[in-house]
């Protein structure tokens, strides 16, 4: 789960991290109150999730009223990589003389939590890091101890942080790493934290990510999630509880498992398909969740087959089966032709129960695909 | 031979009075394997499917001489089983348990990195030993004995690739999936190091997926240490930059980075073919035997 930068900027100003005076809008007129009392300049900054805001035209700079109310009638509501911004941060201009990078996030290849420092802020750390690695210092975290302070203060030495800020941006990345284990953070980063003329430290960005398996033990994080589905259909997903991505083809796949899902993608596209979607029903899926499934997929005006892939282990075929019958039997015509595949444990059982006046079977993975594949050519003609 | 598991290993099912746990605890028996006793904390003294219940591993161990666990503990309390059992000096520790936090498993790993047992998982299906013993969700009917190792990071694909091998007869020594979470106990390279030391394994089926560079680390061990010849297969060449498709680890990065393709030509230049479909890889395995 993201935050939006205004949550995550709470969470750190709570932590005693220094942040610039903001306040959200969600309309011109808001906008305008809160440059009232901010003062310019002013950043107006589109609060989506989507990287590259600034570039993308989503973030702007306001010297004067004018120049406030123009940017707020061009972000609020503009179309931003998919996403419509409902709102916006109306935050003090910070004047700055260096900027920095500052990030925690899960190192999967060592299994551990890894900080990184760099004087290379504000710009495209991912360029940095790809182009000049060595511009970013690193440092593994043993996650049984958390980050040493001594750790903190090598990592800023070793990035060549201005010393008379040194041990402030240390105590930073402390913060933010206890953030991180409290929250359970997949990532936190500042990017840039700004050096001011003052010679404060001050985060001029947030991003903080929650790792959704760890939502269970943090309802007021929860509760925090702001629905940023690209469209309807992702929406309904997330409300079903489905691993869903919308793709822009015509074949539409359920499935079970992600690598099993993936592959019957891959091979529909190999037989001259083109995926309408991934939906993984997930494992040990009840009669209902196959129906709903099989909801989400007719839903999709793109979808003109549809092609069910399971071989059980924990899912059994005949919950499979009781499901497609009950999604099935409440059209008086089915929307799209359905191809099931059914394999694994009690998939003899579901075949025995699957109304196959309603659906076309086939027995192996690779006929099922092109049959689907054969019939979105068919309808789509 | 076989890898990890076999007639001799002894079975703790730790969450074993659970819906989930309960049903598999039956399977694994029909299936042949020794499962001893289960662990549940409060449910000590119970028995499920004939097999007696206690509140610790720890008791488990003693009592019934287990030297394996198996875990369907719910996520939330998973991370804790997880240690519980590392702490019983066990040979082996399989995790069922899909959605562990990532930071518990930080923390696990840490833990495993100074113990002598054996993590597979968490969020896989198991490891089997057709004809001898299985210690998961795996279905057991479709598994046969032979001489091909398998190890997956994907459930569903490893039981395709298999009906593939078993449908033309081709039977397997041990099969393992090993979990598509970014954090996982068993790697690749470290199933690949133990089916190379079986001389009973005579070809191995390896299964990726999109995310991360656990495939590309196995390939350089494959170019550098294998003599047994592998096959690959790699799952979401179409999927998306940026989505995340299913499991935690599928996850395309912006920059190239583990993508289908990259992984493909790391297998391809260590001498692996990879199959465009589960049958091709199938097809090279019987050219192999």
């Amino acid at each position: 789960m993201k935050l939006h930068e205004y949550q995550a900027k709470e969470i750190f100003a709570e932590a005693g991290i220094p942040v610039p005076e903001s306040r959200l809008a969600s309309s011109v007129e808001e906008v305008m109150e809160a440059v009232e009392d901010i003062g310019y300049p002013a950043a107006i900054k589109a609060q989506v999730h989507v990287g590259g805001r600034g570039k993308a035209g989503g973030i702007k700079i306001a010297m004067d009223e004018d120049e406030a109310r123009q940017a707020a009638e061009d972000i609020l509501g503009m179309d931003l990589k998919g996403y419509t911004v409902e709102k916006v941060l109306v935050e003090a201009g910070v004047d700055f003389e260096n900027e920095l990078y500052v990030g925690i996030t899960m190192d999967r290849s060592e299994g551990k939590p890894v900080a990184m420092v760099s004087t290379e802020g504000g710009v495209n750390i991912e360029e940095v890091a790809e182009e000049t690695p060595e511009a970013i210092a690193r440092e593994h975290i043993d996650p049984a101890f958390g980050l040493h302070p001594y750790q903190a203060r090598k990592i800023v030495f070793e990035a060549g942080i201005p010393r008379d800020v040194a041990f402030d941006v240390a105590s930073f990345l402390s913060t933010l790493y206890d953030l991180y284990e409290a929250n359970d953070a997949s990532d936190i980063e500042i990017n840039p934290v700004m050096i001011t003329s003052d010679r404060d430290v001050v985060a001029a960005d947030a991003v903080m990510n929650i790792d959704d398996d760890a939502l269970f033990r943090h309802e007021d994080l929860a509760a925090m999630e702001e629905d940023s589905y690209e469209d309807e259909l992702e929406a309904k997903a997330g409300e079903y509880g489905f691993d869903y991505v919308r793709l822009s083809g015509n074949v539409g796949i359920i499935g079970n498992g992600a690598g099993l899902v993936m592959t019957t993608l891959d091979l529909v596209d190999y037989f001259g398909g083109s995926p309408a979607n991934f939906l993984d029903i997930g494992g040990g899926a009840k009669a209902e969740r196959v129906a709903n499934a099989l909801d989400m997929v007719f839903s999709d005006e793109n979808v003109d087959s549809v092609v069910f892939n399971i071989f059980g282990g924990i899912t059994r075929g005949d919950e499979v089966a009781k499901g497609i019958n009950e999604a099935l039997e409440q059209f008086d015509e089915i929307p799209k032709p359905v191809v099931v595949r059914l394999a694994g444990t009690n998939a003899e059982e579901g075949m025995e129960i699957l109304n196959t006046e309603l659906v076309q079977v086939e027995g192996t993975l690779e006929n099922a695909v092109q049959r689907a594949v054969e019939n979105a050519q068919e309808v789509s003609q | 031979m076989s890898i990890f598991v076999d007639d001799d290993t002894r079975v703790v099912v730790q969450g074993i009075t659970g819906g989930e746990g309960k049903f598999h605890t039956q399977q694994m028996m029909e299936y042949g394997t020794n499962v001893v006793a289960g662990a549940v904390p409060g449910k000590g003294g119970q028995e499920v499917e004939g097999v007696p219940v206690y509140d610790t591993v720890a008791e488990a161990v003693e009592e019934e001489d287990a030297n394996a666990s198996v875990v369907f503990v719910p996520p939330a309390f998973a991370g804790d089983a997880i240690f519980e059992a590392l702490d019983t000096d066990l040979d082996l520790v399989v995790a069922i348990t899909e959605g562990v936090p990532t930071q518990d498993m930080a923390k696990v790993n840490k833990r495993l990195s100074e113990v002598d047992t054996r993590l597979i998982g968490p969020n896989c299906p198991g490891i089997i030993t057709p004809g001898e013993a299985k210690l998961g969700i795996l279905p057991g009917n479709i598994f046969e004995e032979g001489n091909v190792g398998l190890v997956s990071r994907s459930g569903t694909l490893t039981y395709q690739v298999v009906s593939n091998l078993t449908e033309r007869g081709i039977g397997q020594t041990t099969a393992i999936g090993i979990g598509g979470d970014p954090i996982i106990g068993t790697s690749f390279v470290d199933a690949l190091e133990a089916f190379e030391n079986d001389p009973d394994t005579h070809a191995v089926v390896m299964c990726g997926e999109i995310g991360g560079e656990d495939e590309e680390q196995a390939a350089k061990f494959i170019a550098e240490n294998m003599d047994t010849p592998v096959a690959g297969f790699i799952a979401g060449r179409t999927a998306p930059p940026g989505k995340r498709m299913g499991h935690a680890g599928a996850i395309v990065s912006g920059s190239g980075t583990g993508t289908a393709e990259s992984k493909i030509s790391a297998l391809n230049d260590a001498g692996v073919p990879v199959g465009d479909t589960p049958e091709e890889v199938a097809d090279h395995i019987e050219d192999f035997l």
